[in-house]
């Protein structure tokens, strides 16, 4: 085999994974909730229900097919971008989730623009000097931090910013986000939290990289020769660390996928997340299934472009 | 007479720094409170006992009272028992499935070994929070259910862990002697493999535990997981949630004791001795 081919051959390799994998989530996702206990028709039409009416309604909702079929149906209607209708009032999906969508997406957007440079300056800071006291420090929060839940994280926030100082508002997400100081402030909690719980990891696997890199001999020499320590770290270990950290990155970013779900709960936050907690509430299956598939396809694109990544950065498997 | 320090654990490289101890004994304490939590409660658990809702700290009440006037000190004590034991029959559930799967993958190889590993790694893709969402929307919450799901999202996990370590073993000299002999795929798997990878495990169940601890909290926090009037410490913040703003003990102390299980056990863990965390082959 040419050697030129190989990254080709394991990126390729790596993208059909990832299309397997959606295919089982796609019907794990469908099948789980299809599982509910009881008949769809009869919980829509209440307890009042006729037979006929049922049957009718059964018909109607193409449930009389088999479950197969039906996953097909519905999978393809995914990629037309039909997701379904409600059960609970009746919208389509598609509408319903459209505006929550582009909330999530600026929440998260916000958030890895913040902590993306943030974690790159604490992981690279604390690698350069390990050992020493800001390291410890650094270590021992983001420990921390990974060891608590992520509604911690958030209701440790609002005690400190909202009830101590008194600078931000507490659980509510405002509607009136005219001005640009409300809208600051309305993202400011979410933002804050979710930048905590996902920079933690960043950090971590940004130093673990970095120290790998700063292990190995060519950096040791580069120390012999008489370089300062930042002109180690920066000009000798850190290009070759790229790769691993822009692999931990896109593997932390992954974490925003919980975090979010938690996160747009406490605070009250317009997103997919919150829109799928209220519809596990509601029994509401097109809308959960739909919310569902958003998460896992947002955690998978992010986990697969982290391998990617870390082939395409493998310089020995490069030319 | 002097000690003999040939056999003293220390000289094996077994030994514990304060910090894995402390975390140890933290974990340990709150094992024994899940064992024998209705014995020390200072109030039953589901009475209400206080007039004032959200009571703060007191003589009377060590960690004042919640949302409906009951002891926090009582309903945490009492909390550790669904949290703990939860948590622990899920991790015990995903690490023997996981742990015995992947040593049978990792013996057998070939497409049984593929198959597996493919369809346990795609289960792996579906964060944890979300699979247990999707399923407590389906089947509606119990403690089976939880338990069963929280195993089956750890599972695949504990599998890759097992296998990766069971790999190493397999290519060694004694476990082809004792191929050469002719023992079979059990015995291979219970006396040869199994043993040389337990320390590691170990390790890995502690982990897992802790990942185990915080999904369950959080979907307990969005009212999915142990359901009211049992409440674990998730379910104890998502009830005194309202607390919140004006910084009751109901709801500090919860998180507190969430905070206290998953840090001590990462700590005993990340203390834990070399020799038995990575004894990899």
């Amino acid at each position: 085999m040419q050697a030129s081919l190989i990254p080709y051959i394991l990126v390729a390799r790596r993208l059909g994974i990832a299309l397997i994998t959606l295919i089982i989530v796609s019907f794990a996702v469908f099948f789980a909730t299809d599982l509910l206990p009881g008949d769809v028709a009869e919980i829509l039409l209440g307890q009042a229900a006729t037979p006929e009416a049922v049957a009718g309604l059964r018909e109607a909702m193409g449930l009389n097919q088999p479950a197969f079929l039906r996953f097909l149906g519905w999978l393809g209607g995914l990629f037309t971008g039909d997701l379904g209708t409600s059960y609970v009032n009746q919208m389509p999906v598609a509408d319903l989730i459209g505006d929550r969508l582009a909330n999530s997406l600026k929440l998260a957007g916000v958030t890895s623009a913040v902590s993306v440079p943030l974690a790159l300056f604490l992981g690279i800071t604390a690698a350069m000097w390990r050992g020493s006291v800001y390291d410890r420090l650094v270590t021992a929060l983001t420990i921390t931090v990974i060891s608590v839940p992520e509604f911690m994280v958030a209701t440790l926030a609002v005690l400190i910013f909202a009830v101590w100082l008194k600078w931000l508002p507490a659980l509510s997400f405002g509607a009136e986000v005219g001005t640009f100081w409300a809208l600051l402030k309305a993202y400011t909690m979410p933002v804050i939290t979710l930048t905590f719980v996902v920079s933690a990891q960043m950090i971590r696997m940004t130093r673990a990289a970095l120290i790998e890199t700063i292990d190995t001999p060519y950096v040791e020499m580069a120390r012999l020769k008489g370089a300062g320590r930042i002109r180690q770290v920066l000009r000798h270990a850190l290009p070759n660390a790229l790769g691993p950290i822009a692999n931990a990155m896109a593997l932390s970013l992954s974490y925003l996928v919980g975090g979010v779900i938690i996160v747009e709960t406490i605070f009250n936050y317009p997103g997919v997340a919150k829109l799928m907690v209220d519809a596990v509430a509601t029994r509401d299956l097109p809308l959960i299934q739909s919310c569902a598939m958003i998460f896992c396809v947002s955690y998978l694109t992010l986990i697969t472009l982290a391998d990617l990544v870390a082939i395409l950065s493998n310089p020995r498997l490069r030319r | 007479m002097p000690k003999p320090m040939f056999l003293s654990p220390a000289r094996h490289g077994f030994r514990f720094n304060w910090a894995g101890r402390i975390g140890l004994a933290i974990v340990l304490l709150w094992g024994v409170i899940a064992l024998v939590g209705p014995l020390i409660t200072p109030y039953p658990v589901g009475e209400i006992v206080d007039w004032d809702y959200f009571g703060p700290m007191s003589q009377k009440f060590l960690l004042g009272t919640d949302y409906l006037g009951r002891d926090m000190l009582s309903r945490i004590l009492m909390g550790a028992r669904y949290t703990v034991g939860i948590s622990l029959a899920a991790v015990t559930i995903a690490c023997s499935v996981g742990v015995v799967l992947g040593m049978i993958a990792a013996v057998l190889g070939g497409i049984f070994d593929m198959g597996l590993s493919r369809l346990l790694d795609a289960i792996n893709g579906i964060p944890g929070l979300l699979f247990g969402l999707v399923v407590v929307a389906a089947v509606g919450s119990s403690l089976t259910v939880l338990i069963l799901t929280l195993a089956a999202i750890y599972m695949p996990g504990a599998y890759r862990f097992a296998r990766s370590l069971a790999v190493n073993v397999n290519t060694m000299d004694f476990v082809t002697v004792a191929r050469a002999r002719g023992e079979r795929t059990p015995y291979l798997i219970a006396r040869e493999i199994f043993p040389n990878i337990l320390g590691p495990v170990l390790a890995d169940l502690g982990v897992r535990f802790v990942f185990i601890v915080l999904v369950l909290s959080g979907l307990s926090f969005l009212g999915l997981g142990v359901q009211p009037p049992n409440a674990d410490w998730g379910a104890l913040v998502r009830e005194n949630i309202g607390a919140l703003s004006f910084g009751a003990p109901a709801v500090v102390f919860p998180s507190l004791a969430i905070a206290s299980l998953t840090i001590s056990m990462n700590l005993f863990i990340d203390n834990m001795p070399t020799r038995i965390r990575d004894r990899s082959a």
